[in-house]
């Protein structure tokens, strides 16, 4: 306070309390991580009512053209339970997981390279292996909330046979981190976007999709295309998602490799996108 | 003790040297000025001092710290005013002053009024809650400015600030800065305006090719490399080489640039009442001042303007 009595004559406006700076890089050093997903929450707001309006738009559309409107033509039951139930499981977690993709490409790659908001956070004491772990916090929080609505429009629709079924929702988050993280610490990567991107939409998330066991078991596929669903996020969240929904039989070791499966990506992903960031930003 | 000690400072950029082992000290509420043409390595320089570009070489302590090991302690002290702003397009003005400071982990109560006080200072008040894609590129820059003193830095580091400001709000600025440095801020910056670090600069170094080429105060800069006054002369390009040999004649010292020829002389009035005496008939002609800028054409046998 003495400082700022001393100087007010010729105050430039900006006021100088004494701010303990060692105290902020100590704050930063512990939390910098939570403070840069707070910044994505807020950048993403302006575009919080398409993305309401879509994560309520998609699972009627799916849940009314898979489960009820191919429902309806397939005959009897699939793993012992009414087509709606087998399919909407898968139908969530490939849904949530499909957005964590969106996220872990252009949002990222565009980050560094046209809005500038690594290089406005890298001038703070906030690290860059922060903003990688605050971006993945800040879209896990998000696709939480993506999950849980989804779940809500399946409840109206009858596809959830119990109460267990709303563990769904961190499943899905849980899977969609699983391809998040990777693709970001790619993304980290790109100088130039050529077609890397159209790559990873046509090449990757579609035949997850179509391939994952989402609309039919992956037992059901030739051998020879299985291995899609046993390294993709998605299958293996659908797994997931179908034993706490309908009890599907999973052998336990089974279910310990989902789990796993999804940590590991998630791990190992912020792990390479903790250095592809720094690698970029520090040169 | 300085609060910036360089010694042998150097970047390499695979094969290329962009800081050729600069040595500096930046003294406790100094200003320090970077001057260097396009390319020299002042942004670079600025970089290693966050901390947020690796020196190939040398040492360098900001703060008794090493930027390198110590980037967020070094950082938490520092304002950066980067050379091109790194503003969030979709958010307001003043959200984004409060983004920035959330990541140096300051509360809410101290960031509302404080993003109050920038907005003044950055005269930016009435624009407050309008989105930054939305203002002018002039106000882009006071904002980038305002937001480089969310956290009461000791140091404030300015690459190029005034660049894409008007003459009003450049003086302003200056004025701001200056009362800054009274506060007790340390102000690092670098500019091409030659005007611009006379008023600014206690203290400079020229930077030509990654290399300190000169140091000092800007009047003993001038004083050490230029000579009291200058007399410009144009004869039109045509004419401009032919009459080189013959002003060569009447003085020390001559350049001879694209559209006009400078004199070095202490008593420059008298040099051009000899020019026209002599019916050399300049289609323009001015004596004034040694500048900066005649430092650099010294030392570095180009021009700086922008
Ligand atoms: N990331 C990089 N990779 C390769 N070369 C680089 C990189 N950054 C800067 N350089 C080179 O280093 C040199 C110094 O660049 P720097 O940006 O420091 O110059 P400057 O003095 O700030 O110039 P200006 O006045 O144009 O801003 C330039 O030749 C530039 O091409
Ligand atoms: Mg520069």
């Amino acid at each position: 306070m003495t400082r700022q009595d001393a100087v007010a004559p010729v105050s430039s406006g900006v006021t100088f309390s004494g701010l303990d700076h060692v105290e902020l890089a100590r704050r930063t050093r512990r939390w910098g991580w939570l403070h840069y997903s707070r910044y994505r929450q807020a950048a993403e707001k302006p575009f919080f009512w398409t993305a309401f309006v879509t994560a309520i738009g998609n699972p009627v559309l799916y849940l009314v053209a898979m489960g009820m409107g191919l429902g309806s033509l397939v005959q009897g039951d699939v793993d012992g339970v009414s087509y709606l139930w087998f399919v909407a499981p898968g139908l969530l977690v490939a849904t949530v997981v499909s957005t964590g993709a969106q996220f872990g490409t252009w949002p990222i790659f565009g980050g560094f390279k046209w809005m500038k908001n690594y290089l406005a956070a890298q001038a703070t004491p906030v690290e860059p292996w922060q903003m990688a772990v605050g971006e993945g916090l800040a879209i896990s929080v998000r696709m939480f909330v993506q999950a849980f609505l989804f779940w809500l429009i399946g409840l109206a629709f009858g596809a959830w046979p119990g109460a267990a079924s709303l563990l769904v929702v961190p499943i899905a988050m849980l899977a969609s981190m699983a391809m998040f993280t990777p693709l970001m610490a790619y993304s980290a990567t790109l100088e130039e976007e050529g077609l890397q991107f159209n790559f990873v939409q046509r090449l990757i998330v579609m035949p997850m999709f179509l391939f994952a066991g989402t609309f039919f078991p992956l037992a059901s596929m030739p051998a020879y295309l299985q291995w899609i669903g046993w390294v993709s996020p998605m299958w293996h969240g659908t797994q997931l998602a179908r034993i706490v929904s309908y009890g599907m039989e999973n052998p336990p070791w089974l279910t310990v490799v989902h789990v796993v499966f999804l940590v590991g990506c998630i791990v190992g992903g912020l792990l390479v996108a903790a250095r592809t960031f720094t690698r970029r930003l520090v040169r | 003790m300085s609060v910036i000690e360089a010694r042998g400072l150097t970047k390499k950029f695979g094969d290329f040297t962009a800081v050729d082992a600069i040595s500096f000290e930046v003294a406790p509420g100094e200003s320090f000025g970077l001057l260097g043409p396009n390319g020299a390595g002042k942004s670079t320089t600025m970089r290693m001092i966050g901390g947020t570009s690796l020196r190939t070489d040398g040492t360098l302590t900001v703060l008794g710290l090493d930027p390198e090991t110590h980037g967020p302690e070094v950082r938490a002290s520092l304002g950066v005013v980067p050379q091109q702003d790194s503003l969030d397009e979709e958010l307001r003005a003043r959200d984004n002053l409060i983004v920035y400071g959330r990541y140096f982990g300051l509360p809410m109560d101290y960031l509302k009024p404080k993003a109050d006080e920038l907005l003044e200072f950055a005269q930016l008040t009435e624009k407050a809650n309008a989105k930054v894609s939305a203002l002018s590129g002039g106000m882009k820059r006071r904002l980038t400015i305002a937001r480089g003193l969310v956290n009461e830095p000791r140091i404030l580091l300015l690459d190029e600030p005034t660049t894409g400001l008007d003459p009003q709000a450049r003086h302003i600025l200056w004025d701001r800065l200056f009362r800054l440095k009274e506060q007790g801020v340390t102000l690092v910056l670098t500019t091409h305006f030659m005007d611009e670090a006379e008023q600014l600069c206690d203290r400079l170094v020229v930077i030509d090719h990654g290399r300190i080429v000169a140091e000092g105060a800007p009047q003993a800069l001038i004083r050490q490399y230029s000579t009291r006054e200058v007399v410009e002369v144009r004869f039109g390009s045509a004419r401009n080489a032919e009459m080189e040999g013959v002003l060569r004649e009447m003085t020390d010292r001559i350049e001879v640039l694209p559209d006009r020829i400078l004199l070095y002389d202490d008593a420059g009035e008298a040099l051009l009442d000899e020019i026209n005496r002599r019916g050399l008939n300049p289609l323009t002609s001015l004596v004034r001042r040694s500048s900066l800028e005649d430092v650099f054409l010294r030392l570095t046998g180009r021009s700086l303007i922008d």
